[in-house]
């Protein structure tokens, strides 16, 4: 039986190898006879300018599908939504949201520290401490990544009003806003952060220096 | 064993053999069982049933199935922690990772997309904002490339150089990538000349989003859909990925759902509190894409134990900036390096694989590799790296890596 079953394949096979044999042929001559074949070396790109204008593939996309994903926030505030935050309120989303990840004054973890420790009993929390405070070049980014990734259990659950309360809060506790300030689309891009001016452009050169 | 029909299977549990025992951590496996009536099927075998004949010339082997499979010999692993897993570099031969084997480096886990439900948007400073479906995706020109992913956080040592390949640098693999160039997409949509860099956002829970410069999607990048012949898998970015050749990986973006162009960087979380890096004089380096050239020794190494006489050093090398022109070997710790085989084709981007053949004569010693690509750069000693960085660590760390060989013959990993 099992031999049976592996002469019939055989014959499959068989008739199958010479239809593609066919195609091949075919194939290979309806090319030859179309253009000089080039040959694309690993992925180049040199070879899209005689493609046509358009493909006319995809479709247009609406404004409204447009603005259900384009959440992002520019360092120049555009793309923030409207809306306010407080300090205050920001404390009781954190404590409720937050803590149990970031710890109760966001430095005790056990996930990423949020608060800058300033003047840190232990050395060590200094060498570590890589935070908003400290590390963070833009005080959108805060608003941008927490709106798109946090609670990290439940991504995207919070409101804007949430995500204005937690960002002023987190800039409160890293000494970057007084408790009274109100964040906004237009004062949170102005937030001065004392990291700005650490960051540099890759300096290196595709050359031989180490860097 | 399964019971077919009441037939009894032919395997009987008899004959152990030295073979089978020396399987023994098999958990499962697949192998022809013949009932007595003489039909045969494929039955999957676990770790107790698995009892390999002693001479497969005598029995009919496996009929061919749907999947092939590997041998229940061969177990290579990732080495998984939270947020990443390691391809198993020690393991390996050539340069195409298997796709399983494919590190991975994930911000929230790995989605479940729909491939019928799946949408690329691409808007922004565009004439044409637009929507691709994965089948629209897939009829535009295609590209194949061969090329290393790897992820700028990936040096890892330890003090007692109890530390293999994969827990160095695994978070490194290459496949063939197929999708369509991002440049086609872009003349599709119309990107404006005024247009200098470009937002990449993930679907999956993170929506990773990363900036991209303009000039890199008009130069090589592609938006894959397809790794070594087939889909691309879930853990790389089914269906959909970012492929920056040459740039660190998380720039890479996968599970790719939206491209904005815009006008400047967005200045997103993970470009600014993390794959950026302290350079000495209290600067942080940031947009630091290119992966800069590296090399390791991934035979013999760690936990590896070799004899004296002849070994066949081999490993593999890369650079994000282009072609690996050379290879160098030293096996007196450094004093003098002689010139590696390179296997060919050397391609640009691409982990290109080096061997050395080499005849132990069974004293101390250490081994090492170091790459020159074709913009001149070598790679560089830890301390020459720590040195020009204000002796700090941290991502696109690329140092010589050396092996030590103890008198009997065990291999330990050694810092340089
Ligand atoms: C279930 C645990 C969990 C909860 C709850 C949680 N986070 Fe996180 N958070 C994480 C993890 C894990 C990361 C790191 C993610 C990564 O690296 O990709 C993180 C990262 C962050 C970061 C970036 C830190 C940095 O330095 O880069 C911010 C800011 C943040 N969380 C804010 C919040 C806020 C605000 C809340 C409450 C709404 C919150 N998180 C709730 C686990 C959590």
């Amino acid at each position: 039986m099992f031999c049976q079953k592996v002469r019939s394949m055989q014959e499959n096979m068989t008739k199958s190898g010479i239809f593609i044999g066919a195609f091949c042929l075919l194939f290979s001559i309806s090319l030859t006879a179309h253009k000089t074949l080039t040959s694309a070396q690993n992925g180049s790109q040199a070879d899209t300018l005689d493609y046509p204008r358009t493909f006319g593939f995809g479709r247009a996309a609406t404004l409204e599908e447009i603005a259900l994903l384009d959440t992002d926030v520019r360092p120049d505030g555009k793309g923030l939504p409207a809306g306010s935050g407080k300090v205050a309120d920001g404390k009781l989303v954190y404590a409720a949201k937050c803590s149990g990840c970031h710890g109760v004054t966001g430095v005790e973890g056990p996930n990423d520290a949020l608060v800058t420790v300033k003047n840190p009993a232990d050395q060590k929390t200094k060498a570590r401490s890589k935070t908003i405070g400290n590390y963070w070049p833009y005080a959108t980014t805060v608003f941008d990544y927490i709106k798109r990734a946090m609670p990290f259990n439940q991504p995207g659950s919070l409101t804007d009003q949430d995500v204005y309360n937690l960002t002023a809060f987190l800039l409160h506790e890293n000494g970057l806003i007084k408790p009274d300030e109100v964040i906004n689309a237009q004062t949170l891009p102005k937030v001065i952060m004392p990291a700005r001016d650490f960051f540099v452009p890759d300096d290196r050169q595709d050359g031989p220096e180490i860097r | 064993m399964p019971d077919r029909k009441g037939d009894k299977p032919l395997v009987t549990e008899k004959k152990i053999s030295r073979r089978t025992l020396l399987a023994g951590a098999a958990t499962a496996a697949v192998v022809l069982a013949q009932t007595a009536s003489g039909k045969s099927f494929q039955a999957a075998l676990t770790k107790s049933e698995l009892h390999l004949l002693e001479d497969p010339t005598k029995v009919p082997g496996v009929p061919p199935g749907t999947l092939g499979t590997r041998s229940p010999f061969e177990k290579p692993a990732k080495a998984p922690s939270d947020i990443s897993s390691r391809t198993p570099l020690q393991d390996l031969f050539g340069t195409i990772t298997p796709s399983d084997l494919h590190f991975e480096r994930n911000h929230n886990g790995v989605p479940a997309i729909d491939p019928a439900k799946y949408e690329l948007v691409i808007h922004g400073m565009v004439d044409k904002p637009m929507v691709f479906t994965l089948a629209d995706l897939k009829r535009f020109p295609s590209v194949s490339r061969i090329a290393f992913l790897e992820c700028s956080g990936n040096y890892r040592s330890a003090a007692d150089g109890k530390i293999t390949p994969q827990q160095i640098c695994g978070l490194t693999s290459q496949s063939e990538w197929t999708g369509v160039k991002l440049s086609t997409l872009f003349r599709e949509v119309g990107v404006s000349p005024k247009s200098t860099w470009f937002l990449a956002e993930g679907g999956d829970a993170a929506v990773m989003t990363r900036s991209v410069p303009v000039a890199k999607g008009w130069e090589d990048a592609i938006v894959c859909y397809a790794q070594n012949g087939e889909a691309i898998r879930p853990e790389q970015g089914y269906p959909v990925r970012l492929f920056l050749p040459g740039w660190e990986g998380n720039i890479n973006v996968k599970w790719l759902r939206r491209i904005e162009l815009s006008d400047q960087p967005f200045q997103t979380r993970q470009e600014t509190s993390k794959y950026t890096e302290a350079i000495g004089g209290g600067k942080i380096r940031q947009f630091s894409f290119t992966i800069d050239a590296r090399s390791i020794i991934t035979y013999p190494s760690y936990p590896q134990k070799v004899e004296r006489g002849w070994i066949e050093i081999r490993g593999i090398a890369w650079s994000g900036r282009g072609k690996v022109v050379r290879v160098e070997v030293s096996t007196d710790a450094g004093k003098t390096w002689k010139p590696a085989e390179l296997q060919e084709p050397v391609m640009d981007k691409a982990h290109t694989v080096f061997r050395y053949l080499w005849n132990w004569n069974g004293q101390l010693t250490e081994i090492l590799s170091r790459t020159v690509d074709e913009t001149g750069y070598t790679q560089p000693f830890l301390k020459e790296l720590m040195a020009a960085r204000g002796g700090n660590m941290g991502y696109h760390f690329n140092p010589v890596t050396a092996w030590y060989i103890q008198k009997d013959g065990q291999v330990l990993f050694k810092a340089t």
